[in-house]
């Protein structure tokens, strides 16, 4: 019996956590859901979607511009450095640029957009919880599904497109940069080999690939901010756990997109 | 007797193990001002999130003037909370707006139209709190404790609602601002000709408040009766908390 106990005990605490993610992952997708038929259905707030637009996108743009121009030199110098190792140096230009369209430009953008946004998305709706605000808000007969959260997924969702796509140019130009200033590559060349294997469908990959990262962050900060509870310290768990969850959803759904996408 | 204009029967909602009303009944006459007592967690905010629909009970009904309130959801609840309106605990104003934006929220709820009418609709309100207009441009992180439970009363009653909820109205400020805020809430509650139910634990503002108190123990409404016979009800919980001592029958010990 002790023993059959003890055998069971692992199984059962198993058990228990996968029932624990499973609810987690239903009760975040039906937040999602409900998230986007406030989005579809009246009343709208077109003064608040452009806020977000301006808080989510325009005060991204240095962020996601430093980080893709770092990235994209950092990547042709390595990209040359091993291509060297089989006499290939030559394809820097063709390997950065699918590389940065395809996957670190919409990744990266969406990461640091995320450590930006989620948490301060889930910061204030957590603070607006705890001091009631939220309960005020729907006494004063305002949906807080309407007013709050639709604008921030909208935003977000239509906002990351752009800043990926502000992203992918400024990483191929820090590629281009460092190869035409260190490893002494020919800009005219550079840029035609850049232009000749970049194809329509890398740039519409990445651009899908952004808005559902863009969905992905403003959900996961949404969802952490307007179900936490616990004062203060409850306010720090909702910021935290909006941002890990939101790098997990992004590089999850990155794996699935590239799987579908490029894989077939 | 005509029919109550809110009638609450045998409420019940548990949080987990933790059963926080155990069958409230209440009634509250049209025009009345009552005042709910009892110890802090005995479930005196999620009797009022009740009746706003705030938060969902587990059983029982709450009618207003005849219709029942619990069950209803969407464009039904939100109608119904047209009725109401809520100063709460800390003022709940939304600190990303001016303050005039906040007192006219119930009114354009949260669209950006009309905005000098608004504006001085809001600046009207204000007076009636005894606030000047220029506090209307003002954020919210500008104004003092006292001022902030102004503009949030002059909030819950810019739309001109019928019933009135106040959430420990007095709470952190000092004596002379708190008895200023109760004479508000009087003053505006006659002059709407509102119902009213306001919860407190500081005695003074009851009195002042309430032609009727109730006072919630265990779940239930343990007592109830007018104001003027708080100190003769005769039943030892209620003079324990009246007079605040720490010896009776409420164990002070403070639930986890």
């Amino acid at each position: 019996m002790a023993v059959a106990d003890f055998l069971l005990r692992p199984l059962i605490a198993l058990g228990a956590f996968a029932l624990g993610m499973l609810a987690g992952i239903g009760r975040l997708a039906i937040f999602a859901l409900t998230g986007v038929r406030a989005a579809l259905t009246p009343p709208w707030y077109p003064a608040r979607l452009l806020e977000q637009m301006g808080l989510i996108g325009w005060f991204s743009l240095p962020v996601v511009g430093l980080t893709a121009l770092f990235t994209g030199a950092a990547l042709a110098q390595q990209i040359y450095v091993g291509g060297q190792r089989f006499s290939a140096e030559s394809t820097v230009p063709a390997v950065t640029v699918i590389a940065i369209v395809r996957e670190l430009g919409p990744v990266l953008a969406g990461l640091m957009v995320a450590g930006r946004v989620s948490s301060a998305i889930a910061a204030e709706l957590a603070t607006m919880r705890v001091t009631e605000q939220l309960d005020a808000m729907v006494t004063l007969r305002t949906d807080p599904w309407s007013y709050l959260i639709a604008p921030r997924l909208v935003a977000s969702t239509l906002m990351l497109p752009i800043l990926v796509l502000v992203a992918n140019i400024i990483g191929v130009l820090g590629g281009y940069a460092l190869s035409v200033g260190r490893l002494g590559f020919n800009g005219a060349a550079y840029l035609a080999t850049t232009r000749r294997y970049l194809e329509s469908d890398d740039i519409v990959s990445s651009l899908v690939k952004a808005a559902v990262f863009g969905f992905c962050l403003a959900l996961a900060g949404c969802y952490h901010g307007f179900r936490s509870g616990g004062g203060a310290a409850g306010v720090g768990r909702a910021t935290t756990n909006a941002v890990v969850s939101a790098f997990i959803l992004i590089l999850l759904f990155n794996l699935a997109i590239t799987v579908l996408v490029f894989g077939a | 007797m005509s029919e109550p204009r809110l009638r609450i029967r045998g409420l019940k909602k548990a949080f987990g193990a933790k059963q926080v009303l155990d069958g409230i009944d209440l009634d509250v006459a049209v025009g009345e001002s009552l005042v709910v007592i009892g110890g802090s967690g005995t479930g005196k905010s999620v009797l009022l999130k009740c009746i706003l629909g705030i938060i969902r009970p587990d059983e029982g009904s709450i009618r207003l003037d005849g219709q029942e309130l619990v069950g209803l959801r969407g464009r039904a609840l939100a109608d119904a909370r047209a009725h109401f309106g809520m100063l709460f605990q800390g003022g709940a104003l939304f600190d990303s707006l001016p303050v005039w934006r906040n007192v006219t929220f119930a009114l354009t709820q949260g669209k950006l139209g009309g905005g000098q009418q608004m504006h001085a609709l809001a600046v009207e309100v204000l007076a009636k709190v005894g606030l000047e207009p220029r506090v209307a441009d003002l954020r919210p992180s500008e104004l003092s404790g006292g001022m902030q439970k102004r503009v949030a009363l002059a909030r819950a009653i810019a739309a001109g609602p019928e019933i009135l909820f106040f959430d420990e109205p007095t709470t952190g400020l000092d004596p002379i601002r708190a008895d200023t805020i109760n004479a508000l809430i009087r003053q505006q509650v006659t002059a709407l000709g509102a119902t009213a139910i306001t919860i407190t634990h500081d005695m003074a503002s009851a009195r002042h408040i309430a032609d009727r108190v109730a006072m919630i123990h265990a779940g239930r409404i343990h007592w109830e009766g007018p104001v003027s016979a708080l100190d003769d009800s005769g039943d030892p919980h209620v003079d324990q908390f009246v007079h605040g001592r720490a010896e009776g029958p409420i164990s002070a010990t403070v639930a986890p």
